[in-house]
């Protein structure tokens, strides 16, 4: 009889990632039985213990995971699943989990609700919430065929914090069902604060005009020791890399504080950064959509009020 | 070679926050009032992606399929105004409402039906739902493999080459034909076809098959995932807007109350 939760841990740089635990606290609250884990990759068994709150985490250690591969991870995944039967499935919203689970859901069989935002049980069951129509709506769903499969957006539930790690319980896999190949991996030079990470978050939009309008969302980045952010229309436009773009197919950040230049505030932007915990709006336009999520703003041009506010801030921080 | 590029129509999601309404009883979007449905916007990047291969080989045929309401014949007359070569329109009041297994389902079987694709394109994600499941569900259906978010898609000699986007990285991905690949906005824009061109469309065949031409029927595409309520959420927050006589008033002010509140 299937039962418990059993999240997909991941690494970043080598440590099991921030989500991780977000997906383990998570499956803790749906109070659904034992919560257990599953590593998948190549060297990651010595990472295991990076768990935590957890009963067991089932490794899948082969070389055949050093990159990943949707045949790879499925049939790896559906290793663990076979052996620990679990009731439900939480994945991160992430790179591996976008593609793993429409992937593990053909493979069991069973439905997947993507980009979750909210996870209960009622009567039993797993019911989630996820925005849909770009942020516009929520949607609840119900499954109908086990395990039902979630994956849930980064920074959208409370870590587990504390517990000790789970027995670490060492899975084979048949690596000979692998159908891609991946032949070039080219890895974004990143420097300064990852966006993600970042407590401070200065974003901007195509109303700057081109790319030389990042010059001062850079200085207040750099003075508030933030990273910056882009929206989709100036990633497009190649104005900045994708790796800075925030919203629905970009990074979702939540920040103590997210400024936004000249960025209209679009339901999928927004989808990337509502859950900033002050959203501070600099446009010209007072009916943009980016004031109705902000706690402060200004409207104006930012040609003048982005210089202004970057001496206003360097004023006040100097006489603190 | 033959590709076929799976476009869905949707609601025009291009409009103000405001005027996006739902019926919460029937859960469903109603659509705001004179504004036509759209083609999925990565579909019609796919649809691009598409005709770049045709492009670089002109024997390549490309079909447009899409499952929907009969105005769905509309996105296929867009993809074939663009330079595809045929449509294939899926419509019965059995596919309406399906979950991403039973749209995948239908799209998969009428893939089959065709009976010679190579290669199925698709959008990364559908612009109602967001889910971005259905390419790698249809994958497993035609027991091909799957390659997603794709900015650039080539083929040659029985292999297709996909540089997938990740947020940090640039990943080449290589798989034999037969393959799914869905592609994301980074592939650039599709093209804007000339009058000639839709003309052009108008006279191309569009085929249409119901749940019956694919043996297929209301119980054999069941839901495996339930819509219980669809909402629109309550956004409460209230702005404060800066007052001041010039830039610089107004960012002092937004500099102290930022200091007041310990965010900077
Ligand atoms: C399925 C889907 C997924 C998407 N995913 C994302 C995503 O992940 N991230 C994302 O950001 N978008 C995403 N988008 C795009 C989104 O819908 C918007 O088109 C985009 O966010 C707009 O970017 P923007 O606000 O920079 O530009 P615009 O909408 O053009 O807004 C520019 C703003 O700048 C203001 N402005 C202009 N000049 C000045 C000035 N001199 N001073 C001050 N203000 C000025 C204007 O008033 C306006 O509000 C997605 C769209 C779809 C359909
Ligand atoms: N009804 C449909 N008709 C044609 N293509 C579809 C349909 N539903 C989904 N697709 C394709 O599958 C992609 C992903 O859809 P989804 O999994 O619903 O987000 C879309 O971008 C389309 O290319």
């Amino acid at each position: 009889m299937a039962n418990g939760v059993l999240i997909l841990a991941e690494l970043m740089d080598g440590k099991i990632a921030a989500v991780t635990q977000e997906l383990v606290g998570a499956a803790q609250r749906l109070g659904a039985g034992p919560v257990s884990a599953m590593l998948l990759g190549s060297g990651v068994e010595g990472a295991a213990s990076g768990v935590t709150g957890v009963e067991k985490t089932y490794v899948v250690d082969d070389a055949a995971l050093a990159e990943y591969t949707t045949d790879g991870f499925t049939n790896a995944a559906a290793a663990v699943v076979a052996l620990a039967d679990p009731a439900i499935i939480l994945l991160g919203q992430t790179n591996a989990g976008r593609d793993l689970g429409p992937a593990l859901s053909f493979k069991l069989g069973t439905a997947v609700a993507m980009d979750t935002t909210s996870l209960e049980m009622k009567d039993g069951k797993l019911h989630t919430t996820r925005p849909a129509y770009g942020g516009n709506a929520r949607a609840v769903n119900g499954f109908t065929s086990t395990p039902a499969i979630a994956t849930v957006r980064p920074k959208s539930q409370d870590a587990a914090e504390g517990g000790s790690a789970g027995v670490v319980e060492k899975v084979a896999f048949d690596a000979s069902g692998i159908r891609t190949k991946v032949v070039a991996r080219n890895v974004a030079a990143s420097e300064g604060v990852r966006l993600e990470d970042a407590d401070t978050v200065v974003t901007g939009g195509r109303g700057l005009g081109g790319p030389e309008g990042f010059a001062d969302i850079e200085a207040l980045a750099k003075e508030l020791g933030g990273a910056v952010g882009a929206s989709r229309a100036v990633a497009d436009l190649g104005w900045r890399p994708v790796g800075e773009q925030v919203g629905l197919t970009g990074k979702v950040v939540s920040p103590t504080l997210y400024i936004a230049v000249a960025v209209s505030g679009a339901s999928q932007h927004m989808a990337g950064c509502s859950g900033s915990k002050n959203i501070v709006a600099i446009n010209k336009d007072p009916d943009a959509n980016i004031f109705k999520a902000s706690r402060f703003g200004i409207v104006g041009d930012y040609k003048t009020v982005l210089p202004a506010f970057l001496a206003a801030v360097k004023k006040v921080r100097a006489e603190g | 070679m033959h590709i076929v590029v799976l476009v869905k129509q949707v609601p025009d999601w291009d409009i103000p926050p405001s005027s996006f309404k739902v019926d919460e009883a029937a859960k469903k979007v109603v659509p705001p009032q004179g504004v036509a449905p759209v083609t999925s916007q990565f579909d019609a990047i796919a649809a691009e992606a598409a005709m770049r291969i045709k492009d670089a080989d002109a024997t390549t045929k490309v079909t447009i399929m899409s499952m929907g309401a009969a105005t769905a014949r509309d996105v296929i007359k867009q993809g074939l105004a663009m330079g595809a070569d045929e449509g294939v329109l899926l419509t019965d009041a059995a596919f309406d409402d399906l979950d991403s297994y039973g749209a995948a389902t239908v799209l998969s079987t009428a893939v089959k039906k065709l009976g010679d694709v190579d290669l199925v394109l698709t959008g990364r994600q559908a612009v109602d739902w967001d889910s971005g499941v259905t390419p790698t569900l249809i994958a497993g259906m035609l027991g091909a493999p799957v390659i997603t978010f794709g900015k650039r898609v080539a083929v040659a000699g029985g292999t297709v080459t996909v540089e997938r986007v990740l947020p940090d990285s640039l990943e080449t991905v290589e798989a034999s034909l037969p393959a799914v690949v869905s592609v994301s906005n980074e592939l650039g824009e599709p093209r804007y076809p000339k009058l000639p061109q839709i003309m052009a469309a108008g006279k191309k065949q569009v085929t249409t098959w119901a749940a019956g031409d694919l043996g297929l029927d209301a119980g054999t595409l069941g839901q495996k995932l339930t819509l219980e309520a669809l909402y629109v959420p309550v956004v409460d927050t209230k702005v404060e807007i800066m007052a001041g006589d010039t830039p610089e008033e107004q960012a002092m002010a937004l500099a102290k109350r930022l200091q007041d509140a310990k965010l900077i």
